[in-house]
C-alpha cells in the first residue's frame, strides 16, 4: 500500500498545500493548472453527487477509485478539503484525514498567527510535521500491503 | 509521533479563566486609553473578535467533531451547549425564539469576562464584552451564515441578566472561483 499525494484546498479553492510521495507519473501541465483541475473537478463531483443523491445525505462525496488509484475526500463545515490519493488497498481514511486537519493544520497553520489564512502556507513546521504523519501511516509504506 | 500535538491534553490542559478575563481586561482598559470615545472601542473589540473567531471555529470543528447544522436551532444548540462550554465553562439558555425561527438569544447568567469589573459611569456606551459579538459573527461567518449579533441586555449596566441576540441574515454561497469554467 501506499500514498502517492496530497492536496490541502481552502474554501474558495486555492491550494493551500501539496506534497507527494510515491508518484511516479506527473500531469504534465504546471502545477498551477493541475490545482485550479483537480479543484474544478472536485467542485464539480460534489454538486453531481448531491444532486443525483436519491436520499438526504449527511457526508456526501466521500471517495472515487479507478484501476490504478483511489482518491480520498474530506470536507470540514468550514470549507476546507483534504484529498489524499492513495493506492487502490487502502480502505476508508475518514479518521486520518480529519487527524491531518485537526492535528495538523489547525494546530500548525490555523494557531500560528503568523499564517495567513486562504493563502498558500509557508510555515516549515507544518510541512514537517505532515511529511512525519503521512509517513508514519500504516498504509504509507509500498511494502507494508 | 502521529498523534503528538498538544490535542491529547486539551483536557488537562484546562486554566483557571481569571488569567483570561484580567488579560480581557487589560486590553479593554488600553483600548479605552487609546480611543477617544467608547464606539471605537467597541469597534475594535468586535473587530478583535471576529479576527478570533475565523480562527477559533478551526479550532472547535477539529475537537468537538460537531458536523454542519442544517437550521438555526441546531447552530443554537451547538453553539449555547458545546461551544460556549467548551471556550467559557458556562452554558447560556436559548429563548426568545422568534416566530420565523431566525432569531434568538443566549442569556449568560454570569459572564466571565466581568467577573472584577464596575463600569465607570463615563463610559455608559461601553459594550465591555463586545468581543463576543466579533468571535461569534466571524465563527459562523466561516460555516457559511451570516449573523447579526448583539448585546441587548448587560449585567454591568444594570440589567438581571446578560442578553446576546442573535439574528439569522443569510446563507452564504460558496462560488466556484473567478476564471475558471
Amino acid at each position: 500500500m501506499t500514498v502517492h499525494s496530497l492536496y490541502l484546498f481552502d474554501r474558495n479553492g486555492i491550494c493551500l498545500h501539496y506534497s507527494e510521495w510515491n508518484r511516479k507519473k506527473q500531469a504534465g501541465i504546471s502545477k498551477e493548472e493541475e490545482f485550479k483541475l483537480m479543484y474544478g473537478m472536485l467542485f464539480s463531483i460534489r454538486s453531481f453527487v448531491s444532486k443525483m443523491s436519491p436520499l438526504d445525505m449527511k457526508e456526501g462525496f466521500l471517495s472515487f477509485q479507478t484501476s490504478k488509484y483511489k482518491l480520498h475526500y474530506y470536507e470540514t463545515p468550514t470549507g476546507l478539503k483534504v484529498v489524499m490519493n492513495t493506492d487502490l488497498g487502502v480502505g476508508n481514511i475518514r479518521d486520518v484525514l480529519h487527524q491531518i486537519y485537526s492535528y495538523i493544520y489547525v494546530e500548525y497553520v490555523v494557531k500560528n498567527p503568523l499564517c495567513n489564512l486562504n493563502e498558500p502556507i509557508q510555515s516549515e513546521l507544518f510541512r514537517s510535521k505532515l511529511d512525519t504523519f503521512v509517513r508514519s501511516l500504516p498504509f504509507f509504506s509500498a511494502r507494508a500491503g | 509521533m502521529a498523534r503528538q500535538g498538544s490535542r491529547g491534553g486539551a483536557e488537562s490542559k484546562k486554566m483557571s479563566s481569571e488569567l483570561f478575563t484580567l488579560t480581557y481586561g487589560a486590553l479593554v482598559t488600553q483600548l479605552c486609553k487609546d480611543y477617544e470615545n467608547d464606539e471605537d472601542v467597541n469597534k475594535q473589540l468586535d473587530k478583535m473578535g471576529y479576527n478570533i473567531g475565523v480562527r477559533l471555529i478551526e479550532d472547535f470543528l477539529a475537537r468537538s467533531n460537531v458536523g454542519r447544522c442544517h437550521d438555526f436551532r441546531e447552530t443554537a444548540d451547538v453553539i449555547a451547549k458545546v461551544a460556549f462550554k467548551m471556550y467559557l465553562g458556562i452554558t447560556p439558555s436559548i429563548t426568545n425564539w422568534s416566530p420565523a425561527g431566525d432569531e434568538f438569544s443566549l442569556i449568560l447568567e454570569n459572564n466571565p469576562l466581568v467577573d472584577f469589573v464596575e463600569l465607570p459611569d463615563n463610559h455608559s456606551s461601553l459594550i465591555y464584552s463586545n468581543l463576543l459579538c466579533g468571535v461569534l459573527r466571524g465563527a459562523l461567518e466561516m460555516v457559511q451564515m451570516a449573523v447579526d449579533v448583539k448585546f441587548v441586555q448587560d449585567t454591568l449596566k444594570g440589567d438581571g441578566v446578560t442578553e446576546i441576540r442573535m439574528k439569522f441574515i443569510r446563507r452564504i454561497e460558496d462560488n466556484l472561483p473567478a476564471g475558471e469554467e
